[in-house]
């Protein structure tokens, strides 16, 4: 009889040698004679383990890693065929603590199943979201959605329901749904990873969002940046479509611009054009792509539409706190033991998320500074780790969710960089469209230099905070604006890492 | 004409296969790095003409966008990650040692990029669009000499 073994098709797998750990295992195993099949699953997001290989057993599965190229033929040698032990083994992979306690809705499926199979897809709970939805009138859906607390995942955090609802009051003869898969926030990758792993959640919730609000065309934005994501989506729209369920979706790749995440910057791009941001008014929910109705989300809010249909709403709101309800999928990185996905009902605080599921830093260092919420996200300092994850926690801490990654920093980070560095990444990044944003941060650079020389320091500071509020209050949209809160957090929280050239002299 | 360029013939026969939701500028040039490799400067009155737009349009949206080239790729092509979750892992080391010993290479290019979704993994790298995870200088200085002999090595 065939043994399945499972190595991860994941892009971050692949980066650490999956390919040619599955290459070999189906070699090595074919000259021993072994009945073995691979299937290339999703990550299941413990990437301190990649590549991860599981062997499927009458008891479950179980798991082995992080297994490199000259590992393979120890464990065939060991009987990795039938689950036998080795030094990296790992056990039931369901009885890991990391994802026992995890609380996995979005991601339920995500490394478990052949991303591509859809008979898998349906074994495991899928399509029950839309089968629901297609059976209720548009606005029982949008009540239904509404009713469920989701907000936008993306970073805005706006009440999703509420987008829907005037998605579908709008007169149109063309409306689309957009996926803004452009996901540019460094410490994120949980798009990516559904995307890659699990691409028929996306769909499915886009075919529902698309039933609810009258859509005639879904188009998912993917970044450059994710070849893999990009060919998974398309082959997985074909599959959808040819089984039926999907109407007209179709991927279109971004070229390599981060503002282009910007929902009106993505909305130009998708027409052709420079990745340049809109003022608003108009929304985008009623003049968005080519003027028409446009209902704009994240991978993420998309993602978790198919569960809250099939699962019904009073579910997925009972997880989570306050204002923030369902779960979110964190994403620890930077200098970090464990990283990776972290799924669980808001309200976790930043102390279980990077010293409990990460294990503290990878340096073995203190941790001296975390990064919650991607490039515009504030720097917070170790004496914040109690701070409950959920959007208003956050911003009443002086920070924000973004799209939920923590990176963190040990003691060896210099915030006066850090600091340079998000200017830096602003004059990179800059649209151009608003003066605040495009000079700002050339200005900005300037001005942190001068401070980090000691040249005039203390009127550098002053004009610096005067800066960062002219950037705040008069730019455009989030990109000139929010780049002031890692800025401003690092001169608060880390005033010393300013005035370093005063002690060395 | 510069030698290796495509014609205009050759630039219109790109163009005419694009899809009707593809005739938009963005898509037509990357259509053409496509093929080419590169948007050579020749292309573009062929895309303003095709699209019924201006030449200024066309170089607007080409000087945008940090994937549009406008010279021939390299040999090879290194590209590092700049962004917060490397730089906790080492990225700005990374970057100036590979500068450094790559300064001199005709071939090579080195570039900084802002993030390829390998945070947990990092300091991440592409070399020749593989993605590359937990580098450091050796793994870095290996895979370059695979990528040189034509293999993919990880």
């Amino acid at each position: 009889m065939t043994v399945t073994i499972y190595v991860p098709r994941d892009s971050a797998a692949k980066s650490v040698g999956a390919d040619v750990v599955a290459a070999m295992l189906a070699a090595h195993a074919a000259t021993r004679g072994l009945d073995i099949t691979i299937v290339r699953n999703g990550s299941r997001g413990m990437l301190w383990l990649e590549p991860l290989v599981e062997v499927e057993t009458a008891q479950g599965r179980i798991a082995y890693g992080p297994v490199r190229p000259d590992d393979v033929d120890s464990l065939l040698d060991a009987g990795l065929a039938s689950g036998a032990q080795h030094p990296l083994c790992l056990g039931f992979t369901d009885d890991l603590p990391w994802l026992r306690e995890q609380n996995r809705v979005t991601f339920a499926r995500v490394g478990i199943i052949d991303p591509l199979d859809l008979d898998q897809y349906r074994e495991h709970g899928g399509l029950g979201g839309l089968e629901r939805a297609r059976a209720m009138p548009p606005e029982e859906i949008v009540a239904e959605v509404l009713a469920s607390g989701l907000r936008g995942r993306g970073g805005a955090g706006f009440p999703a329901g509420i987008k829907w609802r005037t998605v579908m009051e709008a007169e149109s003869d063309v409306t689309y749904v957009c996926c803004n898969a452009d996901e540019g926030d460094s410490g994120t990758f949980a798009d990516r990873m559904l995307m890659e792993g699990d691409p028929f959640t996306l769909l499915e919730g886009m075919a529902i969002a698309a039933h609810a609000v009258g859509a005639t065309e879904g188009i998912i934005y993917v970044r450059s940046e994710y070849p893999d994501a990009i060919e998974t989506l398309r082959t997985a729209i074909e599959i959808a479509q040819e089984d039926g369920w999907l109407d007209r979706v179709r991927v279109v790749e971004g070229a390599g611009s981060y503002v282009c995440g910007e929902e009106t910057a993505m909305l130009e791009s998708l027409e052709g054009k420079r990745g340049m941001v809109r003022p608003k008014p108009p929304i985008p929910a009623l003049e968005g792509l080519f003027g028409k109705p446009t209902l704009v989300h994240n991978v993420l809010t998309l993602g978790a539409v198919p569960q809250i249909l099939a699962g019904g709403a009073s579910a997925y709101q009972a997880i989570g706190v306050d204002r923030s309800r369902g779960t979110q999928v964190f994403q620890i990185s930077g200098n970090v033991a464990r990283g990776g996905i972290v799924e669980t009902g808001f309200g976790i605080s930043l102390r279980d998320l990077v010293e409990g599921f990460g294990a503290g830093t990878r340096s073995g260092r203190p941790i001296r500074a975390l990064q919650v919420g991607g490039p515009l996200g504030a720097y917070l300092p170790v004496e914040s780790l109690d701070v409950s994850m959920d959007y208003e926690s956050l911003a009443q801490a002086g920070g924000l969710l973004g799209h939920g990654g923590v990176v963190v920093f040990d003691d060896t980070v210099d915030m006066g960089l850090q600091a340079r560095f998000a200017m830096e990444f602003c004059a990179a990044e800059s649209c151009g469209k608003c003066t605040p944003c495009r000079i700002g941060s050339v200005r900005g650079i300037e001005v942190i230099d001068r401070v980090l020389n000691g040249e005039d320091r203390e009127n550098n500071l002053v004009l610096l905070q005067e800066l960062c509020e002219t950037m705040t209050d008069g730019s455009l949209c989030a990109m000139g604006g929010l780049t002031p809160l890692p800025v401003q957090s690092a001169l608060e929280y880390f005033p010393e890492d300013f005035h370093r050239l005063d002690e060395a002299n | 004409m510069r030698p290796g360029v495509p014609t205009p013939a050759e630039i219109n026969a790109v163009l005419a296969q694009l899809p009707a939701e593809e005739r938009l500028i963005l898509p037509a040039l990357q259509a053409v790095q496509r093929s080419v490799g590169y948007v050579p400067e020749e292309a573009v009155s062929p895309v303003a003409e095709q699209l019924n737009v201006s030449r200024a349009e066309v170089v607007g949206v080409l000087t945008y966008y940090h994937d549009l080239r406008t010279s021939p790729p390299p040999a090879l092509d290194i590209r590092l990650c700049g962004a917060e979750a490397c730089q906790a892992v080492g990225a700005r080391y990374l970057r100036s040692w590979v500068e450094a010993r790559y300064s001199e290479d005709v071939d090579v290019e080195v570039a900084t990029v802002y993030c390829l979704g390998n945070c947990a993994l990092g300091p991440a790298g592409q070399i020749n669009g593989q993605l590359i995870g937990q580098l450091d200088v050796e793994r870095l200085a290996q895979e370059v000499e695979a990528a040189r002999e034509g293999k993919t090595n990880s």
